[in-house]
């Protein structure tokens, strides 16, 4: 029996001895294999006396079951070890920077319209639009400005050849609006208008949007609520000062301009009134029946404000530096 | 308007600082827009007579002067200032006194010899002055009295924004009447007694333009000496008003069109060739004019005329010969109301105004013709002397006045209140309007004061202004609720917008109107919708591409040195039609420089045709889009395609042309690309397909066709070819090199099978794939590659 001892010690030391998977497998056919040394002391078994024969069986036995435990357990760990040096090699330095493709954005005039827009439709109003070379009716007549108007000099207002204009506001989408639909009314309409004039604080082309809600019992109390209410939400201050300052626009009656509190006092932001009973006979609805506000605001100037832009004109210069800011 | 507080507070004088009068005339309406100090902050500076003036011993332009300055004793002044003299009256800082600029006053010793105090200029005071020196006051000016008293330097000028239906404001009677309104408080009224005539000569008036001229009264001042001086209280508060003195006449009639609203004209007598006549100019007619500008006046100028030739273009400005000047001895007043819509415009097409014509344009009390004459009257006899003689009144058609019916209800309805009868009235006597009681309101009657009060809302804007638009609530308005429409078959603009964003390009926002080379160059547009004024040669066509905005804004961004530019633009464009212009809203992209931003795990390439094209198949995706080999004027003529939808042209792509390149300075060529907006925004409504349960079959197809053949047209080819059981063919690799023979090139397709109700056999996957192949040989001369 002391064979089957020494055999299995020499058994495990070589097994502890191995490094690989392949000399691991030699290991255990060269004592488990077919003339392995303790396959070869299970032959001879039969050799023994009858009265010894169990005995030395289950030592055999037992000293396999040693074996292939070890044998496991050393395969176990070489297969870790391997995995171990493997996932060593595959590491990566994961602060380099990230492949392919980088990201645009959006012009911020168009951040600020759709955020505007964004606003308004939690109201209920939609999104209209309309062209931008106008009639004269559209931009002008429907909305009660008068033949000698100064608005319509050529020194304010593009003409095209054929004696249509550049629209100058972008209240001929309400005209249009209105002339299509009836009442109830709740639309914006933002968009290009152009007037002629060109220095630090004007440009020939700029952003307006005009807001418009026509039906039966609208009030200048809701046009007070609903501009503060967007003023308040845009700038995001709920203790943003807004004042109704009373004003001429040939379209609205009452009119005003709107004002907000800002660290320098009081800035002008926009104008509004209730839409002008002619205006609402122009476009073939009863003012008896209904009545309506309009509001406008320069959308350029929001984003000013919005986002700290001194110059209107850096939004037309498309440098990709100064746009970039805003992805 | 700019004008004086305390000119205004003789008329009318609410418990209000200045702060709070600016803000209630604003709030009002009446927008102001600054508030001066007449004066810079300064104290301790008195009148002081000199009374001695000698030589100083030390310095050659010193003088050393001994002034009485009302303190009980002579105080010594050393005085640079050229013009001081024994007998003036100056201003005189005392020890103590503080100048502006914080520069204080001690007794000092100049070049050795003491000055207690310092004689002053207009200049070191902040007072308007002309004359360099010391200020020289009225030989009058009483001794030790403070200058800020004696000149009404604690006074403020108010510059005013006066909305063009507020007409009535533009005089400080006006303002005063609007004060007193929006204060209820008392207006001073100004008694204007008739001048009792000394003479009777007369200028016989005629008006042969009733609709343009509905009064027109004159009278004859004889012997005046015009060329006496304005008195100072006068010409402070035309200074303070914004006009600077020029002779005494004119002054008076400027000061009434300030004080009263009446514009007024004064004619040297001598000047003028028998009768006055109010009358349409006549063709050919010219007239020099106070401006000194030529004018031929047209037929639809009303002129003042006499017997001989036309005197001043009525209510714009007066003739340049007839005139009062300081020469004059007699002259002949004009106080006339002219009808608005008979001036205004002609301002713009003479090419100048005048204070007169922004107010006749606007609106001039129609009643207010001969206070105006009887106070100018009074004013010029005071100052220069004269005689005056009776008025000559003659009338054409004054405005009609009709009463306007204003409702109770409607006012409470408009704005939102629940004002009572009497609160209305109480506002509109307020304002000073007569009203008479109707069933459902009042009948109010518009004063010759307002132009602006013709229907309902007019008044209701009154209610409000007087009211106040701050006292008008603000609740959360309660409205029927409706929802917005959500179709599913447009893409909504941001997320157009934002998926091109996300690909890598930046929004940019450029003009419409450009340079008509561009429209040439990126359009072949020869006609280009033409702007009748632009402002600027380069700026002078509505662009119907947006491409070279898009090429400009790549120049600018290489100029500031950027490497790589990748933008996009959405707008509209503007082309001629049968009925007038098309202007369908583009989206058009461009991209430049590498097709990756530089970085370590990539090559650096130039962007290509093919990846711009991925951008365009993204952006429309999933409808089936087809790009046509196409030449446009813009792109290089052998990459560049036009895209297909349905059988529709709706864009194009393509490689700028090198001959842009070169012209706009560029080291490469931009791909750049152009879609029709409305094709872009639509998207299909999906309706979904049941998905096969069995396996898909694929089969790979290497085929050697001639290079001219298109992938497009074996694609089609395949497309005819296909069974239902086909369900994709799509290229994976186009190969050209080692076993491809020169001018042929391998394509690799991947053909995918799969049948909705079984597993496919072999055969059946055989027989398509032989129909595709003959398809491709027959029609393209395709070759297996073996």
């Amino acid at each position: 029996m002391n064979n089957v001892d020494t055999i299995l010690e020499s058994g495990l030391s070589a097994l502890d001895a191995v490094q690989d998977l392949v000399e691991l497998e030699q290991v255990k056919a060269r004592y488990l294999g077919k003339s392995g040394e303790l396959t070869e002391l299970l032959k001879q078994l039969g050799k023994l006396p009858a009265e010894e024969r169990k005995a030395a069986g289950a030592a055999i036995n037992a000293a396999k079951q040693a074996f292939e435990a070890r044998h496991n357990e050393r395969r176990d760990l070489i297969n870790a070890d391997k995995l171990a040096r493997q996932l060593a090699a595959e590491s990566l330095d994961v602060t380099l920077p990230g492949r392919g493709s980088s990201v645009g954005g959006l012009h911020p005039v168009t951040l600020t319209l759709e955020r505007i827009a964004t606003l308004f439709r939690s109201m209920g109003f939609e999104v209209a639009d309309g062209p931008e070379i106008e009639t004269d009716f559209h931009n002008f007549q429907a909305l009660n400005i008068p033949e000698n108007h100064p608005a319509r000099a050529m020194q304010d207002t593009f003409y095209v050849e054929g004696g249509d204009v550049l629209r100058t506001h972008t209240s001929p989408i309400q005209v249009r609006y209105m002339l299509n639909n009836e009442p109830p009314i709740k639309i914006v309409a933002p968009g290009r208008v152009y007037r002629v004039d060109s220095d630090a604080t004007h440009s020939p082309m700029f952003h307006q949007m005009e807001g418009l809600w026509v039906d039966q019992d609208v009030s200048f109390a809701d046009l007070k609520a609903t501009v503060t209410d967007f003023l308040r939400r845009f700038f995001e201050r709920d203790d943003l000062q807004v004042r109704f300052r009373p004003s001429f626009f040939p379209f609205t009656e009452p009119s005003a301009e709107i004002d907000v509190l800002g660290e320098r006092g009081w800035l002008e932001v926009g104008g509004c009134g209730m839409v002008h009973p002619n205006v609402l006979r122009n476009v073939n609805i009863d003012p008896e029946k209904y009545t309506g506000f309009a509001f406008g605001i320069g959308l350029d100037r929001f984003a000013m404000l919005r986002y700290g832009v001194n110059d209107l004109r850096l939004f037309f210069e498309n440098d990709l530096n100064f746009l970039k800011q805003f992805n | 308007m700019q004008f004086s507080e305390q000119w205004l507070r003789s008329w009318v004088n609410p418990s209000l600082s200045t702060d709070e009068l600016s803000y209630l005339l604003t709030m009002a309406g009446l927008e102001v827009e600054e508030v001066n100090a007449a004066a810079p902050a300064f104290s301790g500076v008195v009148i002081a007579e000199v009374k001695e003036v000698v030589k100083h011993e030390n310095a050659d332009r010193l003088r050393v002067t001994k002034v009485d300055a009302g303190t009980g004793e002579l105080i010594q002044i050393v005085c640079g200032a050229p013009n001081v003299a024994v007998g003036l009256k100056v201003p005189c800082a005392l020890p103590g006194a503080v100048l502006p600029g914080d520069f204080k006053i001690k007794p000092t010793k100049m070049r050795g010899v003491e000055s207690g105090g310092m004689l002053c200029s207009g200049k070191e005071l902040g007072v308007p002055d002309d004359a360099d020196g010391l200020l020289v006051l009225p030989a009058d000016a009483p001794v030790g009295t403070s200058i800020r008293d004696y000149l009404s330097l604690d006074d403020s000028l108010f510059t005013l924004k006066i909305t063009p239906n507020r007409a009535d404001c533009l005089s400080i009677k006006g303002l005063a009447r609007e004060v007193a309104a929006l204060t209820d408080s008392a207006l001073q009224p100004m008694a204007i007694a008739p001048v009792v005539p000394a003479h009777d000569q007369t200028v016989p008036v005629r008006i042969d333009a009733p609709q343009g001229c509905g009064r027109y009264i004159g009278r004859v001042v004889k012997g005046v000496d015009a060329a006496a001086p304005t008195p100072d209280w006068m010409k402070h508060r035309l200074e303070r008003s914004g006009l600077r003195s020029i002779s005494a006449i004119v002054d008076v009639t400027n000061y009434i069109l300030l004080e009263l609203g009446q514009p007024m004209h004064a004619f040297d007598l001598a000047k003028l060739d028998g009768a006055i006549n109010v009358r349409m100019a006549r063709a050919g007619e010219k007239l020099v004019c106070l401006n000194e500008q030529e004018v031929e006046l047209t037929e639809n100028l009303l002129v003042i005329a006499d017997d001989a030739k036309p005197l001043a273009i009525a209510g714009i400005m007066g003739g340049l010969e007839s005139g009062v000047t300081t020469a004059s001895q007699d002259v002949f007043l004009e106080s006339a109301f002219f009808a608005p819509a008979m001036i205004a415009g002609k301002a713009r097409e003479l090419g100048f105004g005048s204070d007169s014509s922004y107010r006749f344009e606007r609106g001039v009390d129609f009643q207010l013709q001969r206070d105006a004459i009887e106070r100018a009257t009074a004013l010029i006899v005071e100052i220069c002397g004269g005689e005056a003689g009776p008025l000559t009144e003659a009338q054409g058609q004054l405005p009609q006045r009709p009463a306007v019916a204003v409702r109770s209800a409607r006012v409470n309805k408009v704005l939102g209140l629940g004002l009572a009868p009497d609160s209305i009235a109480d506002i509109f006597t307020r304002l000073g309007l007569s009203f008479d009681a109707t069933a459902e309101g009042f009948a109010v009657a518009p004063p010759a004061f307002r132009f602006d009060i013709e229907i309902e809302e007019d008044l209701i804007e009154e209610v409000a202004r007087v009211y106040g638009y701050d006292a008008i609530p603000s609740d959360a308005p309660r409205s029927r609720m409706k929802m917005l429409p959500l179709p599913e078959t447009r893409r909504p603009r941001e997320l157009i917008r934002q998926q091109l964003a996300a690909r890598d390009y930046q929004e940019v926002v450029s003009y419409a109107f450009v340079d008509e080379r561009w429209e040439r160059d990126f359009a072949g547009n020869p006609d280009p919708v033409k702007l009748i004024n632009p402002i600027a040669a380069q700026m002078s066509v509505m662009r119907s591409t947006l491409l070279g905005g898009l090429v400009d804004v790549l120049v600018g961004n290489v100029n500031r040195k950027q490497s790589r530019v990748r933008v996009f633009e959405v707008a509209r464009t503007f082309h001629k039609s049968a009925d007038g212009f098309n202007q369908p809203e583009k989206i058009a992209g461009l991209a430049w420089g590498s097709r990756l931003p530089e970085q370590w795990g990539a090559k650096t390439e130039r962007v290509d045709f093919f990846d711009v094209k991925a951008d365009v198949e993204a952006l429309l995706h999933p409808h089936p889009v087809e790009f046509r080999k196409a030449t446009h004027p813009a792109c290089h003529p052998g990459r560049c395609a036009d895209i297909f939808l349905a059988g529709q042209l709706v864009g194009v792509i393509g490689e700028l042309h090198p001959q842009w390149v070169q012209q706009y300075d560029l080291s490469s060529a931009p791909v750049v690309f152009e879609l029709e907006y409305a094709v872009v925004e639509a998207q299909r409504h999906v309706k979904a397909a049941p998905v096969s349960k069995f396996q898909p079959v694929r089969r790979d197809l290497a085929l050697v066709v001639d290079e001219q053949v298109e992938v497009g047209a074996m694609l089609t080819s395949f497309r005819q070819a296909a069974t239902e059981i086909v369900s994709e063919v799509a290229l994976f690799d186009v190969y050209r090199g080692k076993g491809v023979p020169e001018g042929k090139k391998s394509l690799a397709f991947r053909v995918v099978l799969q049948d909705q109700t079984k597993t496919l056999t072999d055969a059946e996957v055989e027989t398509v794939v032989s129909r595709l192949l003959d398809a491709v040989s027959a029609n393209h001369g395709a070759t297996l590659r073996l």
